[in-house]
């Protein structure tokens, strides 16, 4: 299928410094010389980075990887996760649509698509947060109908509760991804018929790791908690490399924290925009009840809050949420 | 029915602790050592002892495979290529081996690059599986940090580095020699074979491309011995399989099950039956998108093995059983297929970018009914043209899902058609 690159093109790019400490990793899997097997980790790294694949990118990672421009352009183009053009800013939503999913109601969620992000796929939602595609079986048709948005794989779904999802990522929150209509994973739905002696995990394999992450549908940056890659030569970054890069908030910063809420009762941290459930556990976890609490912040106390409060990195300033604790705690 | 105690696959939904530490506590990495010592030859005997098939949907025999490996070496190194690209529609069975039941895949790997002489493997797991990639290279990093892999890996005096790469969206990429090209960084175009990958493949070295679920069943098999495996399902279709059952059942699911084990009963024990009742089965994709579907009538005696369903014509392919109730427009799944086909088509070969594009055109006519009868013919004839001359297999991918939909429901889209004409449907479908 021919697949061009986008009209408006960015002026440049390039990768973080933990991206490429990362990216130079990559390369150290494959033997002297065939460092170009490294194309395809690169340019998804490049999307994770950017949201989508631009012409620069392409050049960069040819450069990085002593390939010419064309031959990652092929490889760019040919492959259908690689978005040629930009996507929704809070995650790109992905239908399967292949038979499977297709005869368990596949239809209607692309329904549900049409209506809540845009008439087009490909095209970016009106507010510029979605954008969505149906694409070819994603492999899960044991939990089909399912979607994948940003990386995670939401299954079992229903349209309702599809629209739920969708409503969840529009208000800044991270919807539990797997089976939506109460499986652990791929069991019968009833109840499993064979395998009956285990259990005692509280996730899936898949869930399990991204709600440890927390944020899935960030622009990744190369310094999160990453999954360690292991090489040859046992040159890679190591986790506190890239940490210590960057200039930290340090622990003076801390802004006050009380170890339970007032007499009066917490306030309802999910008023602010951006807060869900989650969030509200772990702020409260950290020692944050109310609103005046984080009117009070200072720009520094921010930055640190940013950092270690809540494992939704830069979210408290992103979303201003000093501004509008101070007209909540107003009341 | 399988008992549990002889499953493979003993933490197959992920319930169980997923670390290495719970692995081991079910047998995993279990005397891995112990069998390397016995050599090479011993290793490849067992493996084709067991009678084990490939379980990509070929069904070449796994322990024959690797014996095309060269037993000394040129100078070149020798490569193992695990093959996790799974993206045929309906197969969803590596994706639980490899998020929930790993080690059993990277143990395979170890004894299986033992087997073959490789001292490097590769598992190149597809783009879009993101979680399961990070699961297993947890699963990965905690056998190196555990000295499983690595320099005298498991302490058995055979070095073994495991490496886990990843595509980026498509299919053809699970075609082995497309596979190899991808891991070299190109497009995923296959290669012409001969020569074949055990000759010439991964960066022109000797190597062998297997499926996730030949590898990891390989641990066990050497555990308890070929003839415990071979014990299971009919002869020359041995051991037990992972099932994917997807579509109109009650419960679908995925599930270990013996070979050979009657189709009705797979959906019966496991899946809470077809929707509204066996009675209500149309038909059954019994092995993924690339094998023709079976009618309701033969699928009461189906028994689910390699041999038995090409007997129908059909074929075993990854065991992803889709099943269709009545209500399910199966002109309209056959042509969602052809779209698959047709979008994935790398466009190397002009019968198949062609021909796959040709035959959605005719599909999406027949599915209005807005065509004529001797399309139907004609369409036959086309896929006959992309059958069997292509590089690959996808062509013959492509062509059989529509013959397998013409020889077994011609006479529903003959209707649609003569519906479409006259505005009556015929007495055959009003009974």
């Amino acid at each position: 299928m021919l697949r061009r690159l986008h009209a408006d093109q960015p002026e440049s790019f390039a990768f973080t410094a933990a991206n490429l400490a990362w990216a130079k990793g990559q390369i150290t899997k494959y033997p002297e010389g065939r460092q170009a097997s490294a194309v395809i980790p690169l340019l998804w790294r490049a999307q994770e980075q950017e949201g989508w694949v631009s012409q620069p990118a392409i050049e960069y990672v040819a450069n990085l990887l002593g390939m010419a421009e064309i031959r990652v352009l092929e490889v760019a183009s040919f492959y259908f996760m690689f978005q040629l053009k930009p996507v929704g800013a809070i995650a790109h939503v992905q239908i399967c649509g292949t038979t499977s999913c297709m005869i368990c109601g596949a239809e209607d969620l692309i329904g549900v698509c049409q209506e809540v992000i845009a008439q087009n796929a490909h095209e970016i939602s009106p507010d510029g947060n979605f954008s969505w595609e149906e694409v070819e079986c994603l492999g899960a048709c044991a939990n089909a109908p399912m979607a994948q948005i940003g990386k995670d794989y939401y299954e079992d779904l229903t349209t309702d509760g599809f629209r739920e999802i969708l409503a969840a990522f529009a208000r800044g929150e991270v919807p539990k991804p797997g089976p939506q209509n109460g499986r652990f994973s791929c069991e019968p739905l009833g109840g499993v018929t064979t395998l009956k002696d285990f259990t005692g995990e509280e996730f899936n394999g898949s869930v399990g790791i991204a709600v440890a992450l927390g944020d899935t549908v960030k622009r990744i940056q190369g310094d999160e908690v990453p999954v360690l890659k292991r090489s040859k030569s046992k040159t890679k970054p190591k986790k506190s490399q890239s940490a210590k890069g960057k200039a930290k908030p340090s622990d003076a910063d801390k802004p006050a924290l009380l170890s339970g809420p007032r007499d009066a009762g917490a306030d309802d941290l999910k008023k602010i925009d951006g807060v869900g459930p989650k969030l509200e556990k772990e702020l409260n976890a950290a020692g944050v009840f109310h609103f005046d609490q984080i009117a009070s912040w200072n720009k520094s106390e921010v930055a640190w809050a940013d950092q270690n409060l809540v494992s939704f990195k830069g979210r408290v300033s992103r979303d201003s949420w000093v501004d509008q604790a101070k007209k909540l705690a107003k009341g | 029915m399988l008992k549990d105690q002889d499953r493979i696959f003993t933490n197959l939904y992920g319930m169980h602790d997923r670390s290495l530490k719970g692995a081991q506590s079910r047998g995993h990495w279990n005397g891995t050592a112990g069998f390397i010592k016995e050599g090479r030859d011993w290793v490849v005997e067992q493996v084709k002892g067991s009678g084990l098939r490939g379980r990509g949907g070929a069904g070449f025999p796994t322990g024959l495979k690797w014996s095309f490996m060269p037993k000394e070496s040129d100078g070149r190194p020798s490569y193992l290529v695990v093959n996790a690209d799974e993206s045929e529609p309906g197969t969803c069975k590596d994706r639980e081996i490899m998020r929930h039941d790993p080690h059993t895949l990277v143990e395979g790997c170890l004894i299986a690059g033992f087997g073959m002489g490789a001292n490097a493997g590769y598992i190149y797991i597809r783009g879009e599986f993101i979680r399961e990639r990070e699961a297993l290279q947890i699963a990965i990093d905690e056998c190196y940090d555990a000295g499983l892999l690595g320099k005298n890996a498991a302490k058995s005096g055979w070095d073994f580095d495991l490496y886990l790469v990843h595509g980026a969206g498509a299919y053809i990429c699970g075609e082995e020699t497309a596979l190899l090209e991808s891991l070299e960084g190109r497009k995923g175009m296959p290669r012409m074979k001969p020569p074949f990958p055990a000759g010439v493949g991964l960066y022109g070295c000797p190597t062998t491309v297997n499926n996730v679920e030949s590898i990891a069943v390989v641990p066990t098999i050497l555990r308890r011995g070929s003839d415990w495996f071979a014990s299971f399902g009919r002869p020359n279709n041995t051991g037990t399989k992972l099932f994917g059952i997807s579509g109109h059942v009650i419960n679908p699911c995925v599930v270990e099950e013996a070979m050979s084990i009657p189709l009705r009963e797979l959906l019966d024990k496991h899946c809470g039956g077809v929707r509204g009742g066996w009675k209500n089965l149309k038909a059954v994709i019994p092995g993924g998108s690339s094998v023709p579907l079976l009618p309701a009538d033969v699928c009461n005696d189906a028994i689910m093995d390699f041999d038995w369903l090409r007997e129908q014509t059909s074929g075993l392919g990854t065991a992803a059983v889709i099943v269709m109730d009545q209500s399910t427009d199966v002109i309209k799944a056959i042509w969602r297929l052809s779209k698959f086909y047709k979008h994935e088509s790398c466009g190397q070969c002009t019968p198949c970018r062609e021909g796959t594009g040709w035959m959605m055109r005719v599909m999406d006519r027949l599915v209005t009914g807005e065509a004529e009868l001797e399309e139907i013919d004609m369409l036959l004839d086309v896929t006959k043209q992309v059958e069997g001359h292509t590089i690959c297999a996808l062509g013959d991918a492509a062509a059989w899902p529509i013959q397998g939909l013409v020889r077994h429901f011609r006479n529903e889209i003959e209707d649609r058609i003569k519906h479409q004409k006259t505005g009556r449907v015929s007495a055959v479908a009003a009974e």
